[in-house]
């Protein structure tokens, strides 16, 4: 248990020293900034759409720290080293995932109350952006750490990594986008549910990728 | 994690082999290490020694055979895995936090390979023959009992080889079990040397 917290310290310390922290939430708001911009002062079409603009905006930030995810560790051969003190691939897929959450997943909420501000998120919507953005961040930190161990080590892992993850990250968007519409339905309870699978399965699929790169 | 101080290292091959890159790399090899045996492991480039280390690591499955290791082991080839934006100090006792090592220990495998001067450098700023060091000032931290060391004599100048050399005898007279894959011919004392040259025939020393 001290030994996660740790490691789990560590990815912390990574995401806060390696300047990889900033990247997504700066695209993140970039985005919610200049859409107005391109939609001019439309205060009805901006509320209607600007949801579904901060669901893209923050799929698409979420692609932005995968190369930096696994790769710079198993350069280093600090994957090695867990797995040699008996570290299953399981248990380090896990922390990253966590890390992730923490890392990306806390400041991308927190952005988006600036988000949802600049956009002009009517305020009785804020509350379902970000109940739902909080429930997928688990699944996106998910897909995005066994990506980033699928193709750490590939040439143009990067775009490889946007291809893999955004197909994939579909459902998370549809029910997420539609949890904001008019007459909602059961979109945030399918979010949800969604992200519980994804969630579930992502330590297992991300420790295979892991025991598969290592050679 | 310092069950390995209970029952003796040791270290069993039987007849295995390894498959690397989908080529078999190593066939029918056998080694017995017992506490206090340093073997030196001979080979030319691409004879396997890598290949082995990580095999007994337990980084890479035997694709045929058995594989018995008692005790804990520590691995140093040719990447650091210190986390280059913390000082060397910093980065040994994350290491040696996660083994439960004594922290004494940091400071005395700072001093083996006269890394002491470096300690709050960040570990990005060292030489490679000082990364070398600070690799093998890892393993010396760790307090594994099973040391298998990667070509370690690359890259260091005399005086820590001979550093490297004093500490590796300590090590074995201490109980525990060093390989040391070189393709050099060994510079102390050995229990062994295995050649993957010819056959992977195990050699008296």
């Amino acid at each position: 248990m001290k030994n996660l917290f740790l490691l789990l310290r560590r990815e912390m310390r990574i995401a806060w020293t390696g300047g990889g922290l900033w990247l997504p939430i700066i695209f993140f708001l970039t985005v919610a900034t200049l859409f107005p911009f391109v939609t001019g002062p439309d205060k009805p079409l901006l509320a209607k759409t600007g949801g579904g603009v901060l669901w893209i905006a923050a799929l698409l930030a979420s692609l932005l720290p995968i190369e930096r995810l696994i790769l710079p560790d198993r350069e280093d051969g600090f994957l090695d080293q867990l797995a040699i003190r008996g570290w299953s691939d399981e248990w380090v897929a896990l922390v990253k995932i966590a890390g992730h959450i923490l890392a990306f997943g806390i400041p991308l909420l927190l952005a988006s109350l600036i988000g949802s501000a600049l956009i002009g998120l009517p305020e009785e919507k804020l509350g379902t952006l970000l109940l739902g953005l909080a429930f997928a961040l688990p699944a996106l930190a998910g897909l995005g750490v066994t990506i980033a161990a699928l193709t750490a080590g590939l040439h143009g892992a990067s775009a490889l990594g946007g291809l893999l993850l955004v197909p994939l990250a579909i459902p998370l968007l549809i029910f997420g986008a539609g949890s904001l519409a008019e007459n909602p339905g059961n979109a945030m309870q399918l979010l949800i549910a969604t992200s519980l699978a994804m969630t579930a399965v992502s330590p297992f699929a991300a420790g295979a990728a892991l025991k598969a790169g290592r050679e | 994690m310092t069950d390995g101080q209970v029952a003796p290292a040791s270290i069993l091959l039987d007849n295995v082999a390894a498959i690397r890159g989908g080529r078999l790399v190593l066939q029918k090899l056998s080694l017995h290490a017992e506490a206090g045996d340093i073997i030196w492991l001979r080979g030319a480039n691409g004879s396997g020694k890598s290949t082995l280390l990580r095999l007994i690591a337990g980084l890479l499955p035997a694709a045929a055979g058995r594989r018995e290791i008692t005790g804990n082991m520590a691995l140093a080839d040719e990447r650091m895995a210190l986390d280059l934006s913390q000082t060397l100090e910093e980065a040994l006792d994350f290491w040696a936090a996660l083994d439960g090592s004594p922290p004494t220990l940091r400071q005395e495998a700072l001093d083996a390979f006269d890394l002491s001067a470096l300690a709050d450098i960040p570990a990005g700023y060292l030489s490679s023959g000082q990364r070398r060091r600070a690799a093998l000032a890892r393993i010396v931290a760790s307090a594994a009992p099973i040391w298998l060391l990667d070509e370690p004599y690359n890259g260091l100048d005399s005086a820590n080889a001979a550093r490297l050399d004093s500490r590796l005898l300590k090590h074995a007279s201490a109980g525990g079990i060093a390989l040391v894959a070189a393709h050099q011919p060994s510079s102390i004392n050995v229990a062994a040397t295995l050649s993957l040259d010819d056959e992977s025939r195990l050699q008296a020393a």
